[in-house]
């Protein structure tokens, strides 16, 4: 989850001498109930009414990120928070979460867990995180093991950025010497023919539906994913992501021929297209 | 209301003034009010070649600045009814052409006329521009070789971008592929860019193809548009242009090689 969204509550800072932190956050568990069965069929539909049916929904929940299974640490903070916000432990429903246990090994009491929550106001619904023995003994105890959340996950991997949704350039006409045509942000496709001393270029991959004689570039903000494919190379020059060839360079074996261009490791790969 | 058809090439020298002088003359033989203008500010020689040149006495750009109005500016040709010069200033520089003077010239001669043909100076600058800004349709006039493709290429990037059909975004400017001073012996011979060549690269339709000829320099000395040269074959080809541009469905001559192979000598045909 990121941080300031959808949070109720509070980043606490534990005072000295206590022996727990325990933080509440809503979570929203996209995954919990995606188990998606439709069960309805066709000719029941027509017949009887249905007894019911299964559907996959999103629910937003509390999620109670336990840090230390000391009972009476628990449930002295507890009181202090029920003392703050008390509607907000009327009934609710809570996913104890494991991921932050300052001993991951240790063993929980989950019937007593459940006990005490419930005794405030709380319904646990299930747990999230934890090793294998502590997820056994809380199915045991009637709790069962939600999937990791996606925050949680995404945040172990490595940043990397969102893809923007591309946007894509549409020119109906033959791009003509002089002429030059920018696609920022996503693909090119060009429906005729690139002259020489025309010049096409593309944040993301470049599409001639025509004869390539003058300057394709794609990938120019560096994605080296990025490809050109081209009706017919006669290019003066290919760029992939800097990375480029000049008409002289180019095979006389692809000359005329339909192709995608693509970088391995480096180097510009020209493959003819079969039909 | 008349159309504005530019005779247009990016590259100088390429034919655009015959092919203008030509094509309007063409146009006026066959009944059209006609009147070709020369946009070639400081380098006329339009009036040169339809032989008009001893009776400018006023010129497009007096009539721009209102020095002087359009009947006495314009030159009614002596041989073909129907046919007005309005010939180009020898003196002023080329940015006397505006776009608000050329336009109200533009729409005074669409009142009178059919077709309004504007012979553009070479290059990309100002004089070439506003001879195409208005056009409703547009000659390109290309030889056989590399570097006059590439300009009108350009040309015609240009007048699909920078036209007021363009700005405007009105249906595009009419677009016709002249091929001027060809020669299908050194085309055939690798010397020179093949009709097929050049259709490839320009992809607009051909209107027609002008063989190179001794006639065109003999009639332009003369003072007389090469398509009245009865029996030349480029006066020929400029009759087949015109036949073509209103409509008619005429082949392509002077393509061919004239030279007969060897078999066809030994056995006849043409
Ligand atoms: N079909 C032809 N055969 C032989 N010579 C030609 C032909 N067409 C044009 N020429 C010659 O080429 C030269 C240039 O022709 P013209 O003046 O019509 O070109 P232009 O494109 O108007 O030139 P500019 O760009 O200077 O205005 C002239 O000397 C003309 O006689
Ligand atoms: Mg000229």
């Amino acid at each position: 989850m990121e941080p300031g969204q959808g949070r109720l509550s509070h980043e606490h800072v534990p005072r000295r001498g206590l022996a727990c932190r325990i933080t509440l956050k809503t979570s929203v568990q996209p995954e919990v109930f995606h188990a998606v069965m439709l069960l309805r069929s066709p000719h029941l539909a027509s017949e009887d009414p249905l007894p019911f049916e299964l559907k996959g929904s999103l629910f937003t929940l509390t999620v109670l990120h336990l840090f230390k299974p000391d009972r009476t640490a628990i449930e002295r903070y507890l009181a202090e928070k029920i003392k703050q916000a008390p509607s907000f432990f009327n009934n609710t429903p809570v996913v104890i979460d494991l991921e932050g246990m300052a001993e991951p090994r240790d063993g929980v009491d989950f019937k007593g867990l459940y006990d005490l929550l419930r005794g405030h106001g709380m319904i646990p619904v299930g747990i999230r995180n934890g090793s294998p023995k502590q997820q056994a003994s809380a199915r045991l105890a009637g709790l069962p093991v939600l999937p990791e959340s996606r925050a949680a996950s995404a945040a172990k991997k490595p940043e990397r950025a969102e893809p923007t949704p591309a946007r894509s350039r549409l020119v109906n006409h033959p791009v003509r010497s002089g002429q030059q045509i920018y696609a920022p942000d996503g693909d090119l496709i060009v429906l005729g023919a690139v002259s020489a001393g025309a010049e096409v270029i593309a944040d993301g991959n470049v599409h001639i539906y025509g004869v390539l004689r003058g300057r394709a570039l794609a990938g120019v903000k560096g994605d080296l994913e990025t490809r050109i494919f081209c009706q017919s190379l006669e290019a003066e020059l290919i760029s992939i992501a800097g990375h480029y060839r000049i008409s002289e360079q180019l095979e006389p074996t692809d000359r005329g021929k339909a192709v995608q261009v693509r970088l391995v490791e480096d180097r510009l790969i020209i493959e003819q297209l079969t039909r | 209301m008349a159309t504005v058809i530019v005779v247009t090439s990016g590259k100088g020298g390429v034919g655009k003034t015959t092919t203008s002088a030509s094509f309007a003359t063409g146009l006026a033989q066959r009944g059209y009010r006609t009147v070709v203008i020369d946009f070639d500010v400081g380098l006329r020689n339009l009036d040169l070649i339809m032989g008009c040149e001893r009776r400018v006495v006023y010129d497009f750009v007096n009539v721009i600045n209102s020095e002087a109005n359009l009947n006495q500016a314009l030159i009614r040709d002596k041989r073909v009814d129907n046919l007005y010069i309005l010939p180009a200033s020898q003196t002023r520089d080329k940015e006397a052409l505006t776009k608000e003077g050329v336009e109200k010239i533009l729409n005074e001669l669409k009142q009178s006329f059919d077709y309004v043909v504007c012979d553009s100076p070479a290059g990309i600058e100002r004089g070439a521009l506003m001879a195409l800004y208005f056009a409703d349709e547009a000659l390109v006039v290309t030889n056989p070789e590399v570097s006059s493709v590439r300009d009108s290429d350009r040309i015609l990037g240009i007048l699909a971008s920078r036209s007021r059909r363009a700005e405007q975004g009105d249906p595009p400017v009419k677009e016709h592929l002249v091929l001027a001073r060809y020669a299908p012996d050194r085309a055939h011979r690798g010397d020179m860019l093949t009709v097929e060549d050049v259709l490839e690269i320009l992809g607009i339709p051909l209107l027609g193809v002008i063989p190179e000829s001794p006639a065109v320099l003999q009639s332009s000395n003369a003072g007389v548009p090469v398509i009245l040269e009865d029996g030349s074959d480029a006066g020929a080809a400029y009759g087949d242009l015109v036949e073509r541009f209103l409509g008619k469905d005429l082949p392509h001559r002077f393509t061919m090689s004239q030279k007969k192979g060897f078999l066809k000598r030994l056995f006849g045909g043409s």
